[in-house]
């Protein structure tokens, strides 16, 4: 394909988010991260942000890594724990876009309670979470959205533990957006972190990955193509998923929006509650931004 | 700036919050423990007063996790807890070495191992303020043995925090945080109230870890033109991943340097009666009152006892430690632990005798208990 081709103008806007320097990436070939990083500037582009308003914290694992190829600021912190760094970033500048990369181990592992109460909390964090479906950083074992049954590198016969739905478990702990796309579906994975990032309170956006040096070489995916093939057949739009059997819907991935909330997030539950002390005859002192 | 003193009767917890506010510090994040949770109560109250935030978190890593972030955004942050959050904090106190955060973190020590007696006193977190979160690294601890040292020392430790760009530990012990005295209350120092060390280059120049002479780099919050960067892993000036040798060890040795080229400013210790002491009572925390007790009743027995109180415990005092059990012919050290300090009393003084009074059932160590290790000395 040659440049010429290529659409001029705003939709280019997204070169500004991303630090082309940096780039080729250190993923390995056929993993979905590309995808997703390339869905979240392009995002930010088509959003009018700019790299000064946007504040990414990163956790550890694979995508993890991201902030290295991102031009806006960047907290890249312990594996686990974004969503608690992003809470203090958001709560004292509710004025910025403030983005929680993280993976499956990330999120719904050894973060799985600072996930739940991030959602409960509605704390206005924007959840970007790449599930392939194993721990790919560290070699491919098991993770705790393994499906049962897959094998891995410590689940050679099989994962005797059921993997988690993440996307579930954020909608029902309370988070105003959840939606859950693949790296297949790209273009709907953009309008869904567009749609988080616009969506007040806590958002998350689950994104099913391709880890085809590891998840997908010991389940019979041979080739990143095999992965995405894979992502593609076996997802299932939660509309089309609403009429099917628990059994028909085993193999499947759905995915969609699941929540779209407008409840109010912490920070405005918080200076309500300000508002509630001073009406009490409570002397507060107004709000300086970034005190 | 116009000194308003005003003189009350408080406890030690609430000493600390007040001179966290004092300090400028507008944010908390915690997850109540005894003995600390006064610190989270009164932050609930006051800084919806101040214009400040607190976040009752799920545990101790989020709480040190939202802080670290807190200071990221710009914002002066501390935690409160008891050793058993504290231990939970360790990892992501590694990260705010490792990023540059400043913060406080406040340990109000109790017994343990493990939940051990829960509410009651200790002194045995000493190595865990130390050498808690892994790696080589630096760390600044303080004791204090009064309210009004709760007071004090917390706007120090602030202080320390935005000049070093470092964490701070508030290392107290329970009898200190749950003790009512007179405080007096000064309106917050300029510097207190000064933020770190903000970036004042060219715009579109900022490094954010590119540090000055003094190993400490400055500071720019998100939201200016220059990006903020703050990166766990291996980093240079850029805050990008640089794993190299040569990187790795000027970036560990610098972190490690900035705190310790300066120990000497750092390190706070104070004297009493150690002029001419052959006994050198080494002591911190509560067990500092019950030190000078101890000393003052053996010199009505003619013994000469003198006491060195740690109000510094990280960087440990060596220089002052060395100077004081130099002229001793005898080293008491009492502490609520088997002998954490003792420790590092021995390393720095290789000469005197070292006696421990060692107390880990939950009790604070009496003056008569002191006094007679005193007297032992001589015998």
């Amino acid at each position: 394909m040659t440049e010429s081709k290529a659409p001029r103008g705003a939709n280019r806007a997204y070169k500004r988010f991303l630090l082309q320097r940096a780039l080729p990436h250190f993923w390995c070939p056929g993993c979905g991260n590309g995808v997703v990083l390339g869905a979240i500037v392009r995002a930010l582009a088509s959003l009018g942000l700019s790299p000064s308003q946007v504040v990414v914290v990163t956790g550890i694992g694979c995508w993890g890594k991201a902030d290295d190829y991102l031009n806006v600021n960047a907290l890249h912190g312990t594996h686990g724990r974004a969503l608690p760094l992003a809470t203090g970033v958001k709560v004292n500048r509710p004025d910025l876009t403030v983005l929680a990369l993280m993976g499956d181990g990330d999120c719904a592992t050894i973060g799985g309670n600072h996930l739940l109460h991030s959602a409960r909390r509605n704390i206005g964090v924007k959840a970007i979470v790449v599930n392939n479906l194993n721990y790919g950083m560290t070699g491919g074992q098991y993770s705790s959205t393994t499906p049962g049954d897959k094998i891995t590198s410590t689940s050679p016969f099989g994962d005797p533990e059921r993997g988690l739905d993440i996307a579930g478990v954020a909608a029902v702990a309370g988070a105003n957006y959840v939606a859950r796309s693949t790296v297949y579906h790209a273009a709907q994975t953009e309008t869904y972190i567009k749609e988080a990032i616009t969506a007040p309170g806590f958002g998350l956006v689950e994104v099913l990955s391709t880890c085809p040096t590891y998840f997908g070489r010991l389940n019979s995916m041979r080739t990143a193509v095999e992965s995405m093939n894979w992502l593609k057949s076996a997802a299932v739009t939660a509309k089309a998923a609403g009429g099917m059997s628990p059994d028909d819907l085993r193999e499947r991935i759905v995915i969609g929006r699941f929540c779209s909330r407008t409840d109010p997030d912490f920070n405005q539950r918080y200076e309500e509650i300000r508002q509630r002390a001073r009406d009490r005859g409570f002397r507060t002192r107004e709000v300086v931004s970034g005190r | 700036m116009t000194q308003v003193r005003d003189t009350r009767y408080m406890q030690g917890n609430e000493a600390i919050a007040e001179g966290a506010f004092a300090a400028g510090a507008r944010f908390f994040a915690g997850y109540p423990i005894t003995p600390s949770s006064e610190i989270a109560e009164i932050c609930s109250r006051r800084l919806l007063e101040l214009g400040g935030v607190y976040m009752q978190m799920e545990d101790e890593i989020a709480s040190m996790g939202a802080i670290i972030g807190a200071s990221f955004a710009g914002v002066k942050a501390f935690t409160a807890t008891s050793g058993p959050g504290f231990s939970l904090m360790q990892e992501n106190i590694g990260l705010a070495i490792m990023t540059e955060m400043p913060c406080v973190i406040v340990n109000i020590q109790r017994s343990g191992p493990s939940t051990g007696l829960a509410t009651k006193p200790a002194q045995a977190d000493v190595m865990q303020a130390r050498w808690g979160t892994h790696g080589d690294h630096a760390i600044i601890a303080l004791c204090p043995t009064s309210v009004q040292d709760c007071y004090d020392l917390t706007i120090t430790a602030f202080d320390y925090a935005e000049r070093f760009r470092s964490p701070v530990v508030l290392l107290a012990d329970e009898i200190v945080g749950h003790m009512r005295e007179r405080v007096v209350l000064g309106a917050p120092t300029a510097q207190a109230a000064t933020r770190r060390k903000p970036y004042d280059g060219e715009p579109g120049k900022y490094m954010p870890y590119l540090a000055g002479d003094d190993g400490v780099p400055s500071f720019a919050p998100p939201g200016l033109a220059d990006l903020g960067r703050a990166n766990s892993s291996m980093h240079d000036e850029t805050g990008f991943a640089n794993n190299t040798p040569d990187n790795a060890t000027r970036v560990i040795r610098r972190l490690y340097d900035k705190v310790y080229r300066a120990a000497g400013e750092i390190c706070l210790t104070r004297e009493y009666m150690t002029g001419d002491c052959d006994v050198a009572v080494v002591s911190f925390g509560a067990t500092a009152r019950a030190a000078r007790a101890a000393a003052m009743a053996a010199r009505e027995e003619g013994i000469k006892a003198g006491c060195l109180t740690i109000v510094t415990m990280w960087p440990f005092p060596d220089v002052a430690v060395t100077r004081v059990c130099g002229r001793a012919k005898a080293i008491v050290v009492p502490e609520m632990n088997l002998g954490q300090v003792a420790g590092e009393v021995r390393r720095v003084s290789c000469g005197p005798r070292i006696v421990g009074v060692n107390k880990v059932n939950g009790e604070g160590i009496r003056p008569v208990e002191i006094l007679e290790a005193i007297r032992g000395t001589l015998s």
